[in-house]
């Protein structure tokens, strides 16, 4: 049973991939392209023991980004402003981990720590209006993520937090070396896997014990799945909806912290700041289960990796946004007719299993 | 088109799902301008043979004739054509239109680019003055009760020409006057010609209506009676219906104690308007007494049992045990010892794609043996539901299923085993066999009355009139959210319970 349940959840994802590649096949014919070659380059490419570790150190991004939007999603929450928590968590992070002069064992946490109370403040805000103003979480996150861009650009630009780090880029002080988080260099010599690989490896194992082996996430599930049941079953909704919307802006607050401690060594005005997105997207690839998510990311930072060797090609790199956006789309679709599906078949089995023992009793 | 012909004609109609025979030699024979009864257990096949002659499922092999001609329905709209209406049993109307607008909602009459009201209020008026079926066609849906939906519901098949009606489980949402005025109605649509298919298991409401009776068991047509010729009793009828002879919800002596197990004194609830829905009413019901709530649907039943959960805002103070507990949360009341079955078995007591094993855990995921701190308890709780799926039997291949995929009947098993487990005291049962099979519901009440003997607490609220006198030791009447009556479950008939329900009548204490 769990080996068909595992078979039918692969239908979605390699659908989605497979209709992507025909989708982008034809896009690249019309413009002239050989869709064989520029995908046999991408892939060529992405082998590469450099594009791998990069791959690996993007990829470790998106996980945490799309946890901290999974956890929501488990009970139908919407955490749509796990930019604004990010970004403002990276550069708090940042700014005081570029002040602190400690040893790697000790500055590190704290900026963890720090980052991750500003994304899990940052979302209380939103979890408060739900809980005590009914304001939808959809709205408020999206915009709170303007307020937290704002308080940033006026941040680094007007106060004392800001420095000149480079060549016209304001930024958070350099974080001294021993404030960073550096890597190994696994695959290729001249690129470190990020430290922050590690630690979001273990920070998914610990997604899928809270989630699956607490009562905690049983309640989390149990809401995601009724919120009506729930309700009857004592599980106090307002409760659920603020701990696990600060569950999921600490989850965010990780997020800018890879690049931040293993590369960039400041917060500046170049930092990205739409991770949260390509999360929500990935949560829904992954169907908001770790592994799921893990093999999204993967594929995700591979398509934004190698989107760079099409240009070699000939070829417009935005080739890559579009075979991302028709996965997304013919995933999400096709999980929803494979759970139906799924459900329908079990129906069926449950009854003809019915029958046999009737039958033999 | 032959006068003389049946209505509807089913020979040999086979549907097979994969492992499931639905129908198996369905033969069904209507006479124009008659009552037809199709009666049956839950999942004898009544829903799929519907569904068939509906145009909604395509029979595996047999023929259906309309009026003598063979038709194959691909499509409801191809049923439609042929003169078929279906009145389902969950109204499918918008409650803020009016009750024009739904009637016409999808076959709108048009002027030009402009809806024609002016011809389809004559049209509905007409149809519905030749009916004896009196609307007001200019009243908002919203503001009218359940009687009156059900009206425009027909109004709306015939509206799209209908001849042949299908009502299925027309009665389930009706008082019992409002039952009276509906079996007026089909007598008057009857007269008009129109030939009617009646689907029930109420077998006095059927008896009191029906021209001929078709019984189906596992799937096939086991028998027809025509009530004219043929003098058929309820309980021969049942017995047809099952096969074998039927349980009574009957309870047996007194097992009252002197224990007060739960004390309510002037509980209130209000709607967000200020209304009182439950109006300062108190009771208390002791160790093993099944107090049983009598009342038309609406009165006030559901909001009483979500003030005991601590579900909603209410005023008033309820002792359990002797101790205070109107101020604990809905998780506390039940770690006390409250088990609960509520009203609406999907929306509150079970998450549907979730497997048996979890479903077990619902509302006692903070008790043994499903948790240990903060921890699930995974083999507890897998260990427990093997029980309860043995106890209660719930027929089911693996306690690894979803739960969407059990029938109704061992769904509610499901939940009474879970909610009767870790010895509760109090047990507040909405409908406890609503749904369920015969067989299951002997079980169910075996299971309540044995835990009533061990000096289980009980709060019974239940469509079934016969199920709550036959269990409850003391009944009370619920009228606008108040006691209006007491009534002795061992003299009172379903009849005189009936009657005081809607304010009509007293009965005798």
């Amino acid at each position: 049973m769990n080996l068909r349940r595992l078979g039918t959840s692969l239908i979605a994802p390699l659908l989605g991939v497979g209709i992507s590649i025909a989708v982008t096949s034809v896009i690249l014919i019309a413009i002239h392209a050989q869709p064989l070659a520029v995908f046999s380059s991408m892939i060529k490419y992405g082998a590469s023991a450099h594009a791998m570790t990069l791959i690996l150190n993007l990829a470790t991004t998106y996980f945490l980004s799309a946890l901290a939007v999974a956890i929501g999603f488990k009970m139908n929450l919407f955490n749509i402003g796990v930019n604004g928590q990010y970004t403002l968590g990276a550069m708090v992070g940042g700014a005081v981990a570029g002040s602190l002069h400690l040893p790697t064992i000790l500055s590190v946490p704290i900026t963890i720590a720090v980052a991750m109370i500003v994304g899990a403040g940052w979302a209380g805000i939103a979890a408060w209006l739900k809980v005590a103003r009914g304001v939808s979480e959809v709205i408020s996150t999206i915009m709170l993520n303007f307020i937290a861009t704002a308080i940033i650009s006026y941040t680094i630009v007007r106060t004392s937090v800001g420095h000149e780090t480079s060549l016209n880029v304001r930024g958070t002080a350099m974080i001294p070396e021993s404030g960073m988080l550096r890597g190994i260099p696994l695959l290729d010599p001249k690129t470190e896997i990020y430290g922050f690989f590690f630690i979001s490896i273990a920070i998914g194992i610990l997604y899928w014990f809270v989630l699956n082996r607490t009562r905690f996430g049983y309640d989390l599930r149990a809401t995601g799945h009724s919120a009506t049941a729930a309700r009857t079953s004592g599980i106090d909704a307002k409760r659920m909806t603020v701990i696990t919307m600060l569950i999921s802006g600490a989850l965010a607050g990780l997020v800018g912290l890879p690049y931040l401690l293993g590369d960039a060594g400041s917060y500046n005005l170049n930092f990205p700041t739409d991770w949260g997105f390509t999360g929500i997207a990935i949560a829904l690839l992954g169907r908001n289960n770790p592994i799921g998510i893990a093999v999204g990311a993967l594929l995700w930072a591979f398509l934004d990796v190698a989107s760079g060797q099409l240009i070699l090609e000939g070829v417009p790199r935005e080739i890559t946004t579009i075979m991302q956006g028709v996965i997304v789309i013919v995933v999400v679709m096709s999980y929803e007719i494979v759970r139906r599906n799924q459900v329908k078949s079990e129906q069926k089995n449950v009854a003809r299993a019915l029958e046999k023992q009737e039958v033999s009793a | 088109m032959n006068d003389s012909a049946l209505a509807v004609e089913l020979k040999g109609i086979w549907k097979r799902f994969p492992g499931v025979i639905a129908n198996s030699d369905i033969n069904l024979s209507i006479a124009p301008g008659t009552v037809h009864a199709i009666v049956g257990e839950n999942g004898a096949g009544k829903s799929t043979l519907m569904k068939i002659l509906y145009g909604m499922q395509k029979p595996d092999e047999g023929t259906i004739a309309i009026n003598g001609e063979f038709k194959e329905f691909e499509s409801p709209s191809d049923a439609i054509d042929a003169g078929i209406g279906m009145v389902h049993q969950h109204f499918m109307l918008a409650d803020n239109f009016t009750v024009l607008e739904n009637i016409i909602l999808g076959s709108e009459p048009r002027k030009g680019a402009k809806l024609d009201f002016d011809t389809a209020r004559n049209q509905i008026n007409s149809i519905a003055a030749e009916n004896g079926l009196a609307v007001d066609a200019d009243a908002l849906v919203a503001d009218l009760g359940v009687g009156d939906r059900q009206r425009i519901e027909i109004l709306k098949v015939l509206y799209r020409g209908a001849r042949i009606l299908i009502l299925d489980e027309p009665t389930a949402v009706l008082v019992p006057h409002e039952v009276d005025e509906l079996f007026n109605t089909l007598r008057d649509l009857k007269r008009e010609g129109i030939t009617i298919m009646f689907i029930s298991h109420k077998l006095d409401e059927v008896l009191a209506i029906a021209d001929e009776i078709t019984v189906i068991r596992q799937g096939t047509t086991v028998g027809s009676v025509d009530t004219k010729k043929q003098n058929i009793s309820a309980l021969e009828l049942a017995e047809m219906m099952v096969g074998s002879e039927l349980p009574t919800p009957e309870t047996r002596g007194n097992t009252i104690r002197e224990e007060v197990v739960l004390d309510v004194t002037n509980l209130s609830v209000h709607a967000a308007g200020g209304k009182a829905i439950v109006d300062d009413i108190s009771f208390s019901i002791r160790s093993g007494e099944i107090l049983g709530i009598a009342g038309v649907e609406g009165n006030g039943q559901a909001e009483i049992l979500d003030a005991l959960m601590g579900l909603v805002e209410n005023t008033g103070v309820v002792h359990f045990k002797g101790e205070d507990i109107s101020n604990q949360s809905t998780r506390s009341r039940r770690e006390l010892g409250i088990g609960f079955i509520p009203e609406d078995r999907h929306r509150q007591a079970l998450m549907l794609e979730a497997p048996l094993w979890e479903n077990r855990m619902l509302g006692h995921q903070t008790m043994a043996p499903n948790s240990k701190g903060f921890l699930l308890n995974i083999s507890g709780a897998k260990e427990d539901t093997q029980r309860i799926v043995r106890e209660y039997d719930v027929r089911t291949p693996s306690i690894d299923v979803l739960a969407s995929a059990l029938s109704g009947g061992n769904q509610q098993k499901l939940i009474v085993g879970r909610e009767m487990s870790g010895s509760p005291r109090l047990l507040i049962a909405a409908h406890p066999t609503r749904g369920v099979d015969v067989g299951a519901q002997a079980a169910i009440w075996d299971h309540l009355r044995n835990a009533r003997e061990a000096g289980l607490a009980v709060l019974l609220i239940s469509a079934d009139l016969d199920e709550l006198i036959g269990l409850s030791d003391t009944i009370k009447v619920l009228l606008r959210g108040q006691f209006v009556a007491d009534a002795n479950p061992a003299t009172v008939t379903p009849q005189e319970l009936g009657t005081a329900m809607t304010g009509a009548g007293k009965v005798s204490a």
